[in-house]
């Protein structure tokens, strides 16, 4: 029974690793492209998932379309964001931007307790079942959306920085905005994008936990779990994000097994990933993936 | 003035209207760095001009001045124009700039290093919207065969292989002018000739113009048509190539080649030594 346990949390952590995966990509977006570290990327999660859950219940329109809505209001939102509040502060220390970033966050987190209350609401019914059973396992079919949705978005995110021209321009950019102007992009449309395309994938995952969970501004957690997600990986490493997402996910679910099973302290859960952080940190300061400049004398 | 005076080709100043001109400009960094002094230069189409001078002349901040990318560095052109293809350019944004035909191949290469050969290929192609850009890498290929074959990440190969994928980016955009910022810096004579054999072809066989910083005058002269000499700041002298390569100054001073028993190490000669000879 107890492995049963075991192979439960273990699927439930790489499950929500994957999810912290997608939501620490799109955090290392922003802060490859333009070098700002975004704190209100949880809000990014909220917004979209309130956003999709008003369209589909004071709307009533079907669950495909309120969701493609709101992806792409995120979109739009987050260009918005980056034009109207982020540009003006290019050139400014570093230390003001995280600021606004932590301002925005606590700004949004109000608006939507304003404009939504502050108790959870349930999506309405989207599935026919709401439990499959996987190798004798039960997962909600919620999960399953969410794993099949998160592992398109990554593919999705390969192709694109591989293949696409705007891809490939974002990818210069984050190497040196001067070589990217000197080649004929524009810094301002990569930045603006970068952030228009963070917010629409988080919006998506917003909505995938808003499913599972309700729509609560317990949802901007996320974007807190995703810090030692992102730092993990290496903050500049798009994939690395995506490995320490797992391992983030699969860690908490293994420390609530240690924690309910051995030791009885009641919050590992909580605290494990930060823990594997401090440790990975003193072992590789830049993070099991991060980049130090290739040199070749 | 007596600059005027030097000028021995006046067909420069009569000719049809050049792709380039560079009039009378000042570039200024952070608001205080007077760096270009009432720079003035002619780019004619189809050849390769040649902007020679020493180390911290300003070579660099005249070509980030055509294509905008002094913006980036905080400067900025506080008097003249810079005119291409008869219109002022000046204040434009680089990137405009890129698609208006013309692309600066920085100092230093500057490819991007954790991206594969052909991925910095396909952005030199950024601009671009027509279907040929494959093509197109195949050229590149032609022109440097040995590129064909690094498959790895940019930033693993050699210096002059660097080089030649930053001439190759620049193809991919199909300028109409190329800024070339010393491509030869850092490369081993064998490979300086390589890549200089590579820059008179492209002019000779698909007719890009291309303006030419060096430090290095000897080889710039050898496949420009026309050259400027400056220091700090401004132009000092001008010439056909051939003119500047047998001139005794240039010959002294750039070729380390003048004066017999009284050569001196150009290491040891103050600038204002030189620039008393020439004005
Ligand atoms: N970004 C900058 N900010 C301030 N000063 C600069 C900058 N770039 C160059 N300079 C100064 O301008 C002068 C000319 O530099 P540069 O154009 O790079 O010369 P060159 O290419 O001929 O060696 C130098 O004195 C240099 O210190
Ligand atoms: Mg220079």
């Amino acid at each position: 029974m107890q492995s049963q346990l075991l192979l439960q949390l273990i699927i439930n952590g790489l499950i929500i690793g994957t999810l912290y995966g997608v939501v620490g990509m799109c955090f290392v977006l922003i802060y490859k492209a333009s070098q700002v570290v975004n704190f209100a990327q949880g809000e990014f999660l909220l917004i979209g998932a309130w956003t999709c859950w008003w369209l589909l219940t004071a709307w009533d329109i079907p669950f495909f379309w309120g969701f493609l809505i709101a992806v792409c209001f995120m979109m739009v939102f987050g260009i918005a964001v980056q034009m109207i509040i982020l540009r003006p502060l290019i050139g400014e220390p570093i230390i003001s931007v995280i600021m606004v970033t932590i301002g925005m966050s606590i700004f949004f987190q109000a608006l939507m307790k304003w404009m939504f209350g502050t108790f959870a609401q349930p999506f309405p019914p989207i599935f026919p079942v709401e439990k499959v059973d996987v190798l004798g396992l039960q997962v909600q079919t919620a999960y399953l959306m969410s794993t099949g949705v998160s592992l398109a978005i990554m593919a999705g995110f390969a192709w694109f920085f591989k293949y696409s021209k705007m891809g490939l321009a974002m990818r210069a950019t984050a190497f040196s905005q001067q070589v990217a102007q000197s080649l004929g992009i524009s810094v301002r449309q990569v930045f603006a994008l970068s952030w228009g395309i963070s917010a629409a994938v988080s919006a998506v995952a917003g909505v995938v936990v808003g499913i599972v969970n309700g729509v609560s501004s317990a949802l901007s957690y996320f974007g807190i779990k995703v810090f030692p997600a992102v730092i993990l990986g290496g903050l500049d490493s798009i994939f690395g994000a995506v490995v320490g997402g797992l391992i983030v996910g699969l860690l908490e679910n293994l420390g609530q097994y240690v924690d309910s099973q051995y030791l009885k302290w009641g919050n590992l859960y909580e605290v494990i990933p930060f823990y594997a952080l401090i440790i990975i940190l003193m072992i590789k300061p830049y993070g099991l993936f991060g980049t130090r400049d290739i040199e070749r004398v | 003035m007596a600059e005027a005076a030097l000028k021995l080709d006046p067909v420069a100043e009569t000719g049809p209207a050049p792709l380039l001109a560079v009039d009378n400009i000042e570039v200024v960094y952070n608001d205080v760095i007077l760096v270009l002094r009432g720079l003035s230069l002619k780019v004619p189409q189809g050849q390769i001009v040649a902007l020679l001078g020493s180390n911290g002349a300003g070579k660099s901040t005249t070509l980030k001045a055509i294509s905008g990318l002094l913006k980036t560095e905080d400067g900025e052109i506080t008097r003249g124009e810079v005119n291409f293809l008869g219109e002022k350019i000046n204040g434009i944004e680089p990137d405009k700039i890129v698609r208006r035909g013309i692309f600066q191949v920085m100092e230093g290469r500057r490819i991007i290093a954790d991206m594969t050969v052909l991925e910095n290929l396909r952005l030199g192609a950024f601009t671009r919207r027509d279907n040929e850009v494959k093509s197109d890498i195949e050229r590149v290929y032609e022109f440097f065969p040995r590129l064909r074959e690094r498959t790895g990440l940019a930033g693993y190969l050699s210096g002059g292989e660097q080089q030649m994928l930053a001439i190759g980016r620049a193809m991919m955009a199909r300028p109409k002018l190329i800024l070339m910022d010393e491509p030869s810096m850092g490369l081993s004579p064998l490979m300086v000739k390589e890549v200089f054999a590579i820059i008179k072809k492209l002019n000779v066989e698909l007719g890009v113009t291309i303006l030419l910083v060096e430090q290095n005058a000897r080889v710039a002269l050898s496949v420009a048509d026309y050259g400027y000499i400056m220091e700090q700041g401004k132009i000092v002298l001008d010439g056909s190539a051939q003119m500047l390569a047998t001139n005794e100054d240039v010959k002294e001073f750039y070729l380390g080649q003048g004066g017999g028993e009284e050569r001196k190490s150009f290491k040891n000669l103050k600038s204002f030594k030189r620039r008393k000879r020439w004005l």
